[in-house]
Formats: C-alpha cells, structure tokens, sequence
C-alpha cells in the first residue's frame, strides 16, 4: 500500500495562489482584515487553522522553520503542527529564533529581536477588535471603512471606568500605519511594543474568521490609549527564576501544592539560550525536564 | 406711514367645518390706525368681534383678506400675508399681546415668566429678574409668590402676573384685552399708571375694556367694532 | 444670546423641497415642503399612518426621498442636497452637527454601557482622547438633564424610562448641535415624567438656540414647544403655519378636528 502523498506544504498549489493573493492584498492595506476562502484543514478549528493556511502558503524548500505555543516549542500543538510541516513540505525545523525563517506563533511574540529575514506568522481566533462591542459584521466592516474607531475609545473608557486603568491585559488594540485599528491576536499587551518598527513581516491568519491581515517590516503600531492613561508596557516584580532575563515575559509555574511558584521565561528557546551562555537565575533547574521531541 | 398700527379692510369669517360647514361671518372692512403714544380703545358689545380683531393685530387670528400693516423696525409690514417667521420675529421685537387670561407655560415660576421677555431678548437673567421684581412690586403681588407657577393663583393675581409679563419689555406697540377685569380699585390704578407711562414713552395700544372710568381714563380714542359688523 | 437683526438675516438650515416617499402605490408621503431657520421649533403632527415618521427619515437622511429634495446648509455655510453627501460626510453630520431622539430611548444608547461612556462616545468619534476631560463634559451634561452624576458609571439598562430619555438627550447635545431630530419623545413615558422631559427640552432648546423638528402626535407638546407647525394626514400637508395659529384657529376640516378632540385640561 502506498503511503500518502502530500503537495508540497499539504495545500493545492491554487489554494496557496488565492492565500497569496490575500497577502499581498493585507500587505498592502496593513492592519486591514482581507477575507478569504480558508479550507478545511487536517485540524479542527480553534487549533491554528488559520496559521497554518498561511505558513502553508508562503513555505519554500529553503525555509527553516520554527513554531511555538505560549512561547514554548514543547506543548502538543507546537509539535503537532511541526510535525506536520516536517512531513508535508520536509522543510527543517528548529527551535533557535534567530535561525528560524518563518516562525509560527500562539499568542507570543519571541524575546528575541526579529531580523528582516524573517516572517512571523501569528495564529488569529477573533480578527475583529471591534467584535464584542458591534455584533454586527455589517457595521463593523463600515467602520473600519470609515474609520470611525470612537467605539474602541468606549471599552477602554468604560475599563478605566470601572477599574481605574485599562484593564486589557492581552489582545490589547492597536493603530496599525495610522489607519487601521487591529487585534493583534491574544498576545499579552507586553509584546505591543516588538510589533512596532519591526524588521521581519507580520502576518495574520484566522481560519474560522476566514480573515487575513498584514503589518509589513518597519510599519508604525501604536497601542490605542487616552492622552491621560498612557499605554505602560507591563513589567514583571522579578526576573526568570531560571535565567535571570529581566525583560523577558514569565510564566507562572506552580510548584508544589504548598503554594510555592516560579516565574520562568514563557520563551522556551530564549531562556535556554541564555542558560547555556551562562546566565542564571535563583533557582538551578525547572522542576521538571522535558524530553526533546523531534 | 407714521402710524404703528394702519389695518385697511379686514375680513374674517369662520367656516364651522365639524358642524356641517357653517359659515359664520364675524368682521369685514375693519379700518383703523393707531400713531405712536396713543391708546385706542375697541368698543362694543360681547361676540361683536373685539377680542378678534386684537387676535388679528397679533397675527394669533389670521385675517381672510384685508391689511395690517404694522410699522416693524422702520418698514411696513403686512402681518396678513407675512411669513410665519417675520411674524414670530415682529412678536419679539415689536408687539406685545396681554391676554385676557394668562396663559403660561406650566411649571415655570412667576418670576421667570415675567422674566422671559427680556431674556429672549438678549438680558441677562439676573438683571431681567430685577426688573421683573419691581413689576411684581408695583403691582402687589407678594414676593414669597415669585418662585411659584402662577397656575394656583387667583384670578386677579394671574392676571397681574400677565400685564406684568407684558408691560415688561420696550415694545412698540401693546394690545390689551381687558387688563383691568379683576382687579381691585388699587391695582386698577396702577394699570392706569403703567398705560399712562408707556404712552409718553411713545407706544403704541390698543385696547378692550369694559369699565367706563377705566375707558374714560386711557382712551385717547374709541372705535366702535358694531360698524365693522359683516353681514351674516 | 442672538443678536436680533443677525437673527432675521439668518439663511434657513434645513430645506425639503416637494418631498415625497412612495412604495409602490402607496404614497407614504406627498409634495411636503418647507425652511426650517437656526433656533425654530417645526412641530410634525399627524395621527398614525399620515406620514410623519417617514417624512421625518427623509428629513435626517435616512431614507432616501422618490421626489423632491432635502438641503442642509453646513457649517462652512455651503448648503448641500443630502443625497449628494457621501456616506462618510453624512455619517458624521449626524454624529456632531445633529441629533436623533427617537421615541425608545434603547435605540438611541448603547444599553450594556455606562452612562458616561454614551455621552462620551460621540466626543471619542471626533477625536477627543483625555479620559478625565471626556469624562467632565460626560457629568456636566448629566447634571443639566438632572441625572444624578453618581449614576455616570452606570449602564443605562438600569435606568428608569424617563432617565434614558433624558440620557439619550445628553448624548445627542454633547457635540453641540444646530438641528435635532425628535420621533415622539415623550412616547409611552408616564405623564409626569412627559413633563419633566418636556420642561428640559424646551429650556436647552432656548438655550442652545437649536433647530427641532419634532415629530408628535400630541397636540399639547406641539404648543409648549414649537413655534410652528406642521399637520399631516393620508401624507400629505392639510395646514401649516405658526402653532398658535393653527392650533386656535384652525382652518382645514382636519386640523378642526384635531384640535375639538383634545380633551380640556
């Protein structure tokens, strides 16, 4: 029996025309939400269906590539979804940033400064910003047409209303090249800031959405904010417990049912990076070591 | 045309369409005028039309056919055939209507409705206030009524409360539908007063009253309205 | 104030000429024309199915006229057919230079946000970005339609009929009108709080010399607030003129009618 026999990178070569189109499309318009025919993947939606279509589309033999999860290259979905473009396109993989030619991400921004060699690929459930305030699609589509954003200042008004800050801690909006207002997919607001001036491209996919949208190298991102509550990029009580990084975002990693925690880089590749030049934080390992899967 | 007021041939029938289309002729060919200063006082018997053809001059009643000219900032108008705007604008600036019973908007205090003129016009309301004060002085009505609607007052203070309001501001001309009819001998006077003082100041009235000596007292001339009677 | 003879000078701010809607053979409305000039109240009057409500859409630009046209004079002084703005122009016309009460208060409001949020959003639309500023005009303008301004950070779904009426009429006025639409604004509130609502329309409407058309079948509203009026039935005008006017000598069969059938107070 034969085994199957996958097109380079599992999509047909007509899909990845009309994916493409569709990004170039958003790259010319940054910030602006192209839709297009997403297919029906080997993978529900809700697990990167929309990433995947578009790291599909843009893959080359040459390519290198690196996906992550929350940071991590460990968790099941980063493994299955290199896995799965290890097979279908047999292009190398790796979990170093910096060697990386296209990296597919969930909901981090890697700590390490990205190159112009590079694309970042972000994986996008609810494209619209707007989404939870104006239900309808109708409306929301004549918004951004118009760029009547007054709604947007609305939820982080009623935020400071209520809370007395902004309260958005992730997917925090952002004013892509001074037109368009954009979700940056549920990133924590700390990674705001890396997608200003960034030298690698940046590209959007939502599967379920059928949405893609751009932010070509070097495009100004500003946070949304009011003149009074300026936008503060969030900063932690104290560096990685492993590796000492101060600038770096951390998980919490609960260690013991006594209470006891840990705060450790959430970029996997970034804190092993700096452990082995030789920085080191307060505590010597991670409780538990995981096994490199391939 | 020096006179302020030169109405020329009025007519006014009242078609009763709800009661089968009666028509019901009330005034035709009414012709008068009234000059600066003077007071004209429309005479004759109840339903004869007075009331109406003050209406008219007030451009509240609109006239069928007819003239009424209306010397408004140095020009004429005809207030028969003028836009609702002009007329608005010649109610501000030029004639003033005291009813025969008041007619205020609910809820607002005395003072202020006597007030309104002259912060209409531009006042401040502070000052427009005073002035109001000092009408409601002269014409008795006890200060601790000033913050209170005028609906709950008596006849005679109600209708103090509307000459109040009317003889406030600086108009040219007054119409006055029996300014006098409840009031005491007292307040009967100071009406007088108030009628005598506007007419050295050059306004212009015309006027329905009952009362002889009143009549005797501010006419400077009478019009019989029965000779404007319209045939039925 | 308004300086009297700027005032008679004055160009009129809304136009409708020969304006008609039909659907079909039904013709909603029919041949309504009429100036509205800065400062003037224009009362609509008609019991059901006379065509107000229509001639109202058409008049702010929401229903787009099968003859005739409206014109609006702008702010640069230029008068302009509303047909002829494009969408984005009259979007924001009706964000800033006007305003729409309509008769359910939750059409006009955002519902699940608070209250200082709602009038604060039409600031926001035009580009205000100071939380604290936004949120001072928000109270002042609460306090001048007498809504407690400890209620600012609640969402109107937990106000009274009366209140988010009154809060719909702050969020209308806080970028400073010229012309106010009103769809029967005391509709289904009860009788006191109609008094109270209407009290506070007349004195902003004085005060900010707006421009109203109201639409209303209450004839008792027509008098206390407009200066002129308007009487429709089957779409078409039966009479028009200055409200005391129409309303204490009637010409039409009618306007007779309609007036006779006030109850007396």
């Amino acid at each position: 029996m034969n085994a199957p026999a996958y097109n380079f990178a599992y999509l047909d070569e007509q899909t990845k025309r009309m994916i493409r189109r569709a990004i170039l499309k958003a790259i010319a318009i940054p910030g602006y939400q192209v839709p297009f025919a997403s297919r029906e993947m080997p993978m529900p939606y809700g697990w990167g269906t929309g990433g995947v279509q578009v790291t599909a589309a843009i893959l080359g033999p040459a390519d290198v590539l690196k996906v992550i999860d929350q940071g991590s290259d460990d968790t099941t979905n980063a493994i299955s979804i290199r896995k799965f473009f290890a097979k279908t396109a047999g292009v190398a993989t790796t979990t170093a940033t910096e060697e990386a030619t296209v990296i597919q991400t969930r909901h981090r921004i890697p700590e390490a400064t990205l190159h112009d060699k590079q694309v970042l690929v972000y994986q996008v459930p609810i494209p619209e910003p707007l989404r939870f305030l104006e239900p309808r699609e109708t409306e929301t589509r004549r918004m951004h047409a118009l760029a009547e954003y007054g709604l947007m200042h609305v939820k982080l008004y009623e935020d400071i209303a209520r809370f007395g800050h902004i309260s958005t801690a992730y997917a925090y909006p952002v004013k892509v090249n001074a037109r368009y207002v954009m979700d940056p997919s549920p990133t924590p607001k700390f990674d705001n800031p890396k997608m200003d001036n960034c030298a690698a491209l940046q590209l959007f996919g939502a599967g379920r959405e059928k949405r893609i949208y751009a932010i070509p190298p070097y495009t100004q991102v500003v946070s949304l904010d009011f003149e009074d509550h300026p936008f503060e990029a969030y900063r932690f009580n104290a560096p990685c417990a492993l590796c000492g990084a101060e600038n770096s975002y951390l998980d919490e990693i609960v260690t013991d049912d006594k209470g006891g925690r840990m705060f450790v880089c959430s970029d996997t590749d970034y804190c092993e990076g700096r452990q082995a030049a030789g920085h080191h934080g307060a505590l010597s390992a991670a409780p538990y070591k995981e096994k490199a899967h391939g | 045309m020096t006179a302020m007021i030169e109405i020329a041939d009025a007519k006014k029938t009242f078609t009763m369409h709800l009661q089968g289309g009666i028509e019901l002729p009330v005034v035709s060919g009414v012709t008068f005028n009234v000059n600066p200063g003077e007071c004209v006082v429309l005479s004759g018997p109840s339903g004869a039309g007075k009331s109406l053809i003050l209406k008219m001059i007030f451009g509240n009643y609109r006239c069928d056919s007819g003239r009424i000219g209306i010397r408004h900032r140095g020009a004429v108008v005809d207030l028969a055939t003028a836009e609702p705007r002009q007329v608005l604008n010649i109610r501000r600036s030029t004639i003033g209507y005291v009813s025969q019973f008041l007619r205020a908007v609910p809820r607002v205090a005395t003072i202020d409705v006597v007030a309104e003129p002259l912060i209409v016009n531009g006042m401040a309301r502070a000052d427009a206030q005073a002035r109001a004060g000092e009408l409601l002085h002269r014409l008795n009505i006890p200060e601790r009524l000033w913050q209170l609607p005028p609906a709950t007052f008596s006849g005679g203070e109600q209708q103090r409360v509307n000459i109040a309001r009317g003889f406030i501001s600086d108009l040219p001309i007054l119409l006055l539908d029996e300014p006098t009819a409840s009031l005491d001998a007292a307040n009967r006077a100071v009406v007088v007063a108030l009628v005598a003082e506007k007419k050295r100041q050059g306004v212009a009235m015309v006027a329905i009253v009952h009362d002889d000596e009143i009549r005797h007292l501010i006419a400077d001339r009478i019009v019989d309205v029965t000779s404007f009677a319209a045939a039925a | 104030m308004v300086d009297q003879a700027a005032l008679e000078n004055d160009q009129p701010l809304l136009v409708a000429e020969a304006l008609s809607k039909s659907y079909g053979r039904i013709a909603a409305c029919r041949d309504v024309s009429f100036s509205l000039y800065p400062g003037e109240v224009l009362a609509i009057v008609g019991e059901s199915g006379s065509g107000k409500s229509t001639l109202l859409q058409m008049l702010s630009g929401q229903l787009t006229p099968s003859g005739g046209q409206v014109s609006y004079r702008m702010r640069d002084g230029v008068t302009r057919d509303l047909t002829s703005l494009g969408e984005a122009e009259r979007r924001f016309l009706f964000r800033t230079d006007w305003g729409y009460v309509h008769q359910d208060p939750a059409q006009g409001l955002r519902m699940a946000v608070s209250a200082g949020a709602n009038v604060g959003e039409r600031l926001m639309a035009v580009g205000w970005n100071h939380y604290g500023r936004i949120r001072d005009t928000a109270s002042d303008w609460l306090t001048r339609v007498e809504i407690d301004t400890a209620r600012i950070d609640d969402a109107p779904r937990t106000y009274s009929g009366g209140m988010r009426q009154r809060l719909q009429i702050a969020r209308n006025l806080v970028t400073e009108p010229r012309l106010v639409f009103m769809d029967e604004p005391t509709g289904g509130l009860d009788v006191s709080v109609q008094a109270r609502l209407l009290d506070l329309v007349r004195s902003l409407v004085a005060e900010l010399h707006l421009a109203v058309v109201i639409v209303t079948h209450d004839l008792a509203v027509a008098r206390l607030l407009s200066h002129r009026v308007m009487v429709m039935k089957g779409g078409r005008v039966i009479e028009t003129g200055l409200t005391d006017q129409v309303l204490d000598d009637p010409r039409e069969p009618y306007t007779q009618l309609l007036v006779s059938s006030i109850l007396p107070p």
